[in-house]
């Protein structure tokens, strides 16, 4: 932290000091110079910071990874022999140590060395990586200093410098998504290395027993994932049987009938909806919603679970009202008034306008809404883990109650959690499921988008 | 321009018809119109049914929350012993802190009670005031020695389970073997008030207190503290970032296909579900980068990723409205490319961004899933110092409470809740107001 303060300082000074020559080189006259003294200021302070900053925070980046992997190769045999999920958890504890957390138990001797010796290597790494930065931040802030000169270009190398800056700012976006797939999928396939890719997508059992340790005879459960991919779809199709009639007639009540006052205020309260927390849907779908279809069930006679999946449903229905009816709205907005006005010629009433001219050629774009809003009800988590249950069931039935996918990572990975488990592991390959659905689903829905725009333009 | 067509075939076809008595054609015009009527009140039903949802759910919210922010307090007369505090009188720190308060705390609610001076009595008294209590004379005699001797009024919490009573949530009609609350407690209770030892307050304990597995004495303050270090560290890092993509990808991307990939990406992240950003960051930066579980650093930088989309997507939007002739005139004086987009179009594009990215944050302070990826459910009773300290955040709080059987808890929740909806709405207030202020038309 410190030595980033330096350098920043430092690269400041580089500013100051080049900017400073530059007015005094050009004598006063900035027309003398090929670029204007603040750019051979940034200049400098591009080339003395930036290198600088980078080594300094990739050092931060990996430092755990480089002297965690230092430490391990350095550990008496005794120790480095065992199964790698024990290495794994004395690396954790020696980390804990080295940073001065409480461990809750009684340290090994080994651990207390380990741990010295991380210390050591860390407190090393910082003071090399930090000493290096700084002189390389005065070494490169000197090149540039020297390098100021009237018919110096710097304008020209400071904006191709900005403009490689603003590329990989844009770059940043496809690294996560690398990172999302690759750390996803890497953990993916050590999941499947152990349980059968047949059994996770067709097996209709799933109970990821929890084992206390990883070397335990039967601690694999089992890992089918039908009965969640079922409930998912349950209680996303109650959502959308709520949210899209609600949010299609909404749509074309407030963009064909509502007085345009009466729009102004009730379109942002409507955009309110989507705008509220989901651990407030979640609150409200446990609390009042459920025990509410409970007592309604009862007075009816059905057997209503406590945790049914029309609770849960219903109120990710109220969370994606506004997501169908702004995205409705859109695609009716989008039919040529041509159409509509042709159909007012004819004679048809507004209804009959709406019902047989604007609906069908807003379809796709309706559509589309629709699927990015069950990708949106897939990916929910919060009103379900709240509101749904935890019992993979394999029903239908809406007053039972269910489990999902997302239910199903949460579960897993909160609380301690073993690295190496098929348990843990379980949750990554749900993860990857669920990303290439709502991954395909948002292509799908843009591919028609795109479409449907080429129609009319 | 098919649609059209075959509608208007329909329509075609009923004029082809021979032509009807009068009374066929208005008897058909009238259920046409009814049908029009009856659609247009679908329509209009749906929106108030939505507004009607939304105004149950906030009313949900505000009346299980509004009774949390108040607290009743029990105010007895302590007398500090000082046999029992301080017996060789010199009033060394570590006796003081060492005493038994627990003792003095039941002399005084005995002196309130004479009649209740058995095992069972005390036991019933005890349970009346929070747990924390004698910790609290201990803190009060710490802070000011000078008070042993003396007898002080001092305002305790009220237990949990007997504050809802007061607050009129336990009915006493139900049988006694369904409550928590027993007869016999609720009639010390109603003696207590009788005595005018009861108080009620603002219940400031909820916002300068952490969490707390007794419910009269849990607070926001960590999860507060831990919201703010990761709202400071998600905008710092996404807004600065997602800026810069924003106007390569607006202002200066050539027209190839990696440009088109990077674009459809941010388009996709934007709609990854949130929880897939947990599990990135559970493998990214608790495993591999070793940061910390439930820092609010962790938190921070998952947030921050979360974001990035939301900005790049509002500040792209914000570029596209600045006309073109703004960028033509820089040009024209001889301004180059990236002078015109930092001193020109950066500049007038800046509320919209503004705008933008306090709705970005807003949505981000909402988050619950990816931080129960990295670990921020845990149990924090400590106030959070740093970033780098276990912290939890506003919405993690209310899914913590919402575990807790007690309706004490319940309550606290949805003060949670409200507290969480006042910043978001705040927030939103704030967009609303600078765009109306700065909104311009070119």
């Amino acid at each position: 932290m410190y030595t980033l303060a330096i350098i920043l300082v430092m690269a400041a000074g580089a500013y100051l000091f080049s900017r400073q020559r530059a007015w005094a080189l050009a004598g006063g006259r900035s027309s003398a110079l090929h670029s204007r003294p603040s750019y051979h200021g940034w200049h400098a302070a591009l080339l003395s910071g930036g290198p600088a900053i980078l080594l300094v925070i990739l050092w931060f980046l990996f430092a755990h990874s480089i002297v965690g992997a230092i430490v391990s190769a350095g550990l008496p045999e005794a120790v480095r022999s065992e199964p790698s999920g024990a290495l794994q958890f004395f690396m954790q504890d020696v980390r804990r140590l080295a940073t001065g957390l409480p461990l809750g138990r009684e340290a090994s001797p080994e651990a207390l060395d380990a741990a010295a010796a991380y210390a050591r290597a860390m407190l090393a790494g910082n003071w090399v990586f930090g000493i290096v930065g700084v002189l390389l931040a005065g070494w490169l802030g000197w090149l540039a200093y020297r390098k100021v000169d009237p018919q110096f270009r710097a304008r020209n190398r400071v904006e191709r410098w900005t403009d490689y800056l603003l590329l990989s700012a844009a770059a940043v976006s496809v690294l996560i998504t690398a990172g999302i797939v690759f750390s996803v999928l890497f953990e993916s396939l050590r999941f499947f290395s152990m349980v059968s890719p047949l059994e996770f997508f067709f097996g209709l059992n799933w109970s990821p027993q929890t084992a206390i340790r990883a070397d335990q005879v039967g601690s694999s459960g089992s890992f089918g994932a039908v009965p969640l991919i079922t409930g998912t779809l349950l209680i996303t199709c109650i959502a959308i049987f709520v949210a899209g009639p609600i949010g299609i007639m909404s749509a074309i009540w407030l963009s064909q009938y509502a007085p345009r006052r009466v729009r102004d205020v009730a379109k942002p309260l409507m955009e309110i909806l989507a705008g509220i927390p989901t651990v407030v849907y979640g609150f409200f779908a446990a609390l009042t919603v459920a025990p509410f279809i409970r007592r309604v069930g009862e007075a009816l006679g059905l057997n209503v679970a406590s945790e049914s999946a029309l609770a849960a449903g219903l109120v990710m229905g109220i969370m994606i009202i506004p997501f169908v009816s702004s995205l409705s709205d859109d695609a009716i907005k989008a039919v040529p008034t041509a159409l509509r006005d042709g159909s007012y010629g004819l004679g048809a009433t507004k209804a009959e306008t709406i019902q047989r001219v604007i609906l069908p050629a807003a379809l796709p774009g309706i559509i589309a809404g629709f699927l990015l809003a069950v990708s949106r009800a897939i990916g929910e988590t919060m009103i379900v883990v709240m509101a749904a249950g935890l019992a993979a069931n394999l029903t239908i039935n809406p007053f039972a109650a269910v489990t999902t996918v997302t239910v199903q990572i949460v579960t897993l990975l909160v609380g301690d959690q073993e690295f190496d488990s098929a348990k843990t592991l379980a949750a990554f390959a749900l993860g990857l499921f669920l990303f290439a659905i709502t991954l395909v689903l948002n292509i799908v829905a843009l591919y028609i988008l795109n479409r449907f725009r080429e129609r009319y333009d | 321009m098919t649609d059209l067509v075959s509608n208007g075939g329909r329509f075609a076809a009923i004029t082809q018809r021979p032509p009807r008595p009068e009374a066929v054609v208005a008897a058909h015009t009238r259920r046409r119109y009814a049908r029009e009527r009856r659609f247009k009140l679908i329509g209009m039903g749906a929106v108030i049914l939505a507004i009607g949802l939304l105004a149950i759910l906030l009313a949900t919210v505000l009346s299980s929350g509004a009774g949390a922010f108040r607290q009743s307090y029990a105010v007895l007369d302590v007398r500090l012993d000082p046999a029992k505090i301080d017996p060789s009188g010199n009033r060394d720190p570590e006796v003081l802190a060492d005493a038994d308060y627990q003792a003095v705390l039941n002399d005084a609610l005995v002196s309130a009670f004479p009649d209740m001076d058995d095992r069972q009595g005390r036991r019933a008294l005890r349970a009346m005031l929070s747990a924390g209590s004698a910790i609290q004379l201990r803190q009060m005699v710490l802070d000011d020695p000078a008070l042993i001797g003396s007898t002080v009024p001092v305002r305790f919490l009220l237990d949990d389970e007997r504050d809802q009573y007061l607050k009129g949530e336990v009915d006493p009609g139900i049988p006694e073997a369904n409550r928590r609350l027993k007869d016999r407690d609720i009639a010390l209770i109603d003696r207590l008030a009788e005595q005018g030892r009861i108080e009620t307050g603002f219940n400031w304990t909820l916002f300068t207190n952490a969490d707390s597995r007794e419910p009269e004495q849990a607070g926001l303050r960590a999860a507060l503290v831990g919201s703010f270090w990761m709202m400071l560290i998600c905008f710092f890092l996404s807004v600065p970032v997602g800026v810069a993509a924003a106007v390569y990808l607006e202002e200066f991307a050539p027209k190839n296909r990696w440009i088109d990939l990077i674009e459809v990406n941010v388009n996709n992240l934007a709609a990854v579900p949130s929880i897939v950003f947990g599990l990135l960051g559970l493998a990214i930066f608790l495993n591999l980068f070793g940061v910390p579980r439930s820092a609010s650093l962790a938190g921070g930088l998952t947030l921050a990723l979360m974001t990035l989309p939301v900005i790049i997507v509002v500040t792209r939007a914000a570029l596209r409205s600045i006309p073109p002739s703004i960028r033509a005139a820089a040009l024209g004086i001889g301004a180059s490319p990236l002078q015109v987009v930092f001193h020109h179009v950066l500049p007038l594009a800046l509320p919209g961004i503004l705008t933008g990215t306090i709705i970005g944050m807003a949505r981000a302070l909402g988050e619950t899933a990816p931080l129960l990826m990295i670990g921020m459910v845990a149990f924090i009773a400590n106030v959070p110092s740093g970033p780098l300290d276990p912290a939890t955040a506003l919405p993690v709080q209310v899914f913590l409470w919402s575990d807790s059987p007690e309706r004490a808890f319940t309550e606290r929740m949805a003060a949670a809740i409200i507290v969480l909806l006042g910043f978001l709405i705040a927030m939103n207030v704030i967009a609303v107001l600078l765009r109306k202020k700065f909104e311009r038309t070119w």
